[in-house]
């Protein structure tokens, strides 16, 4: 297998962010002015860090040997020959140390907070997996970490709670507002404002304030230069399409980065369609959603007509949130990436359909670019290549989804 | 002149600082918040605070979510907000400066919400999480609707910013006298005198402290030091603990006037 250049902080064919942390008219630093010294002081040790080749070759060494990267491109030919059409490949990135993605981004953030002296870590989780992996990465690197997480979210991913708890991190239920992952970023980041100086926040997604988004991304995008060389090397071209779950947008970006100047290369982002896209019973910010503000960046936010934020719903916890990254924003206004949804059904009929074609049981946010497969694949030529990103693995979603696929049966 | 900037010069002149209660509108109801603003007035207060309540208010303590909640509840939105002042401007010309959040504000349309909020008789407003580098437009806006445009300012913050907060702050400077969300506090911050001289001398600007402000001895130490004093969620808890009480506009009455005699040196 070929060495992955660690890491790369521009594009020349997308210059995002600008210098004010801008995707386009998204994104931006929209904190109380408490936190923007520590907005600067993270980008600061963020730039320097990325300029540093020891930083680089200690991330890329525990990357290897860590975490388990590279993770495999696999040709699922079961689930090519049910569908009938494209080939599917999957970034299998629930191989990777902990189950998801999640850690990709978790280990880098604390490496830097480390490097910044900051003895505390925080982190919001909403299906637990990014808690998990933040929880990991202190443990590995002897850090304090403080997880919050919403009281509906610790019913549906007790067993990602216990985890946390076995890693050494304590548990922070949230009671306020809709109890879930929207919530639980409040809570982390009025911990954040009050504890600044010594604690930093392992924010989990492509969202928040500026430079969070970039951080974040750049983290994930060893899964889209992964899989770049990995399927030029199996196939001797580039995907027709790349499809993958946006919840705050992660793994998303983290795959799509690569190939934003690839412009022969497809790109489908899959929001919840929850039950119905109707206020309240789903999470799909580009079907439902208008620009706001919510946490720190501008982008589209699920909100009534007075600016109050949307409830949302999903099946999968990771997915179940009102706002969406900012560079998502700006590739949905100028179409380079389209968006689509999958509803909780589709998600649960995709879960099941993976684990009995290819043997892998897929997480339930990972569950919704399956469905989207299912649709898109049979649309497309037999000669043609799909690449869809398996965020995470579904143990954590058993129990969860029994209850709708076993309908009051025993497990 | 702007009824805020007036009042700081007015209070300058006498050598006493700004009494600044705060509450939430809409709680318990918008037609008592109304009748809390003019018993504040009649208690001595020299801006009033007036929140919007907003689903997500991540620079709030517990205390001030709450009382955003049940006013949501209610049915409470900026247009109503914005309504209750119209109707308070019928009797009353004390200052008032709305306390936001930025997406009800942005939802309403900068320019639209900066025109019907001075129309209605809006003096000023402070957007929580805008800080000036982001707040081009909206600067504008207030600007030429004649609104006060209040920034924050926190221990955290550099001399640099303090300039820039300086020159974007009209009619005063907030400052937030602890790292943290709003919420009481048994003492008050150390080395307050310093981090509000170096404001002043930076900002130029009169300096406002807040978060934490919640007996008459706190509030009567910092009136020593600063031009004002912000008292938030010590009386959004009388409002909320008094919330079904038919007396709940006399307490909260006597309780902010026992602030503001504290603050005016008359304890
Ligand atoms: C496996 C998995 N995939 C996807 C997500 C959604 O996050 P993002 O959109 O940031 O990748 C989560 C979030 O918890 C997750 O656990």
């Amino acid at each position: 297998m070929k060495e992955y250049e660690a890491l790369s902080t521009t594009s020349v064919k997308h210059p995002w962010p600008d210098a004010r942390g801008r995707y386009g008219r998204f994104g931006g630093r929209y904190v109380p002015e408490t936190l923007v010294y520590a907005l600067d002081e993270l980008e600061a040790a963020y730039r320097s860090a990325m300029a540093d080749p020891a930083f680089l070759s200690d991330l890329a060494e525990r990357q290897r040997n860590y975490v388990g990267r590279p993770t495999p491109l696999y040709r699922a030919d079961r689930l090519t020959a049910h569908l009938g059409g494209a080939r599917i490949y999957l970034k299998r990135e629930d191989l990777a140390h902990t189950g998801a993605h999640k850690i990709n981004n978790a280990l880098g953030q604390c490496l830097l907070a480390k490097r910044m002296g900051k003895p505390r870590v925080i982190a919001e989780t909403g299906a637990g997996q990014h808690g998990v992996a933040t929880a990991t990465a202190s443990a590995l690197l002897g850090l304090d970490c403080d997880v919050y997480m919403g009281t509906e979210d610790i019913e549906r991913q007790k067993l990602n709670v216990f985890r946390m708890r076995l890693l050494g991190a304590r548990v922070i239920g949230v009671d306020s507002g809709s109890k879930t992952l929207k919530d639980a970023i409040n809570e982390a980041m009025r911990d954040w404002v009050t504890n600044v100086q010594h604690t930093h926040y392992v924010l989990g997604t492509v969202h928040g304030p500026h430079p969070f988004p970039m951080i974040v991304r750049d983290f994930q995008s060893v899964i889209g230069r992964e899989a770049r060389c990995q399927i030029l090397d199996q196939e001797g071209r580039l995907p027709d399409a790349l499809i993958a779950c946006v919840g705050g947008g992660s793994n998303a970006m983290g795959l799509f980065y690569e190939f934003l100047g690839d412009t022969d290369v497809a790109m489908v982002g899959v929001e919840a369609g929850g039950t119905a896209i109707v206020p309240g019973m789903h999470a799909a910010r580009f079907a439902g959603g208008a620009l706001g503000m919510l946490q720190g960046a501008m982008s589209y936010v699920l909100q009534d007509k007075d600016g109050q934020i949307g409830q949302t719903h999903s099946v999968s916890a990771g997915l179940d949130y009102a706002s969406v990254g900012p560079e998502h924003a700006l590739l949905f206004t100028s179409g380079r990436v389209e968006y689509t949804h999958a509803s909780d059904q589709e998600a649960l009929d995709a879960f099941q359909l993976l684990s009995c074609t290819e043997g892998i049981i897929p997480a339930l946010e990972s569950a919704h670019a399956i469905a989207e497969t299912i649709k898109r694949a049979p649309t497309m030529r037999a000669n043609q290549t799909i690449i869809v990103n398996l965020s995470g693995r579904g143990d954590k979603d058993v129990q969860q989804a029994a209850k709708f696929i076993l309908k009051g049966e025993e497990i | 002149m702007n009824r805020i900037e007036a009042r700081f010069q007015a209070l300058k002149t006498q050598g006493v600082s700004a009494f600044v209660p705060y509450i939430t509108a809409g709680d318990p109801s918008m037609d008592l918040s109304e009748q809390l603003v003019l018993a504040l007035e009649r208690a001595g207060a020299d801006v009033i605070e007036f929140g919007v309540p907003f689903s997500d208010p991540v620079g709030d303590g517990i205390v001030i979510q709450e009382a955003a909640q049940r006013a949501l509840q209610r049915g409470a939105s900026l247009r109503k907000v914005i309504a209750a002042v119209r109707s308070i401007r019928r009797t009353s010309q004390v200052p008032l400066l709305l306390f936001s959040y930025f997406n009800p504000i942005l939802a309403y349309g900068i320019e639209a919400f900066a025109r019907d909020a001075a129309e209605a008789g809006v003096d000023g407003v402070l957007c929580v999480d805008l800080p000036p580098d982001e707040a081009d437009d909206y600067k504008l806006a207030l600007d030429q609707a004649g609104l006060c445009t209040v920034f924050l300012t926190a221990p955290t913050t550099s001399d640099d910013r303090l300039r820039l907060v300086g020159a974007k702050c009209t009619g005063f400077v907030y400052y937030v006298s602890r790292l943290g969300v709003t919420g009481e506090q048994t003492a008050l911050a150390e080395g307050l005198k310093d981090a509000v001289t170096r404001i002043q001398r930076l900002t130029g600007k009169p300096v406002a402290v807040g978060f934490g402000i919640s007996t008459p001895e706190q509030a009567a130490a910092v009136a020593g030091l600063a031009e004002g004093v912000v008292v938030g969620s010590a009386i959004v808890r009388v409002v909320a603990q008094h919330g079904e009480d038919p007396a709940l506009v006399e307490t909260v009455e006597t309780f902010a006037g026992n602030l503001a005699q504290a603050v005016k040196g008359q304890t």
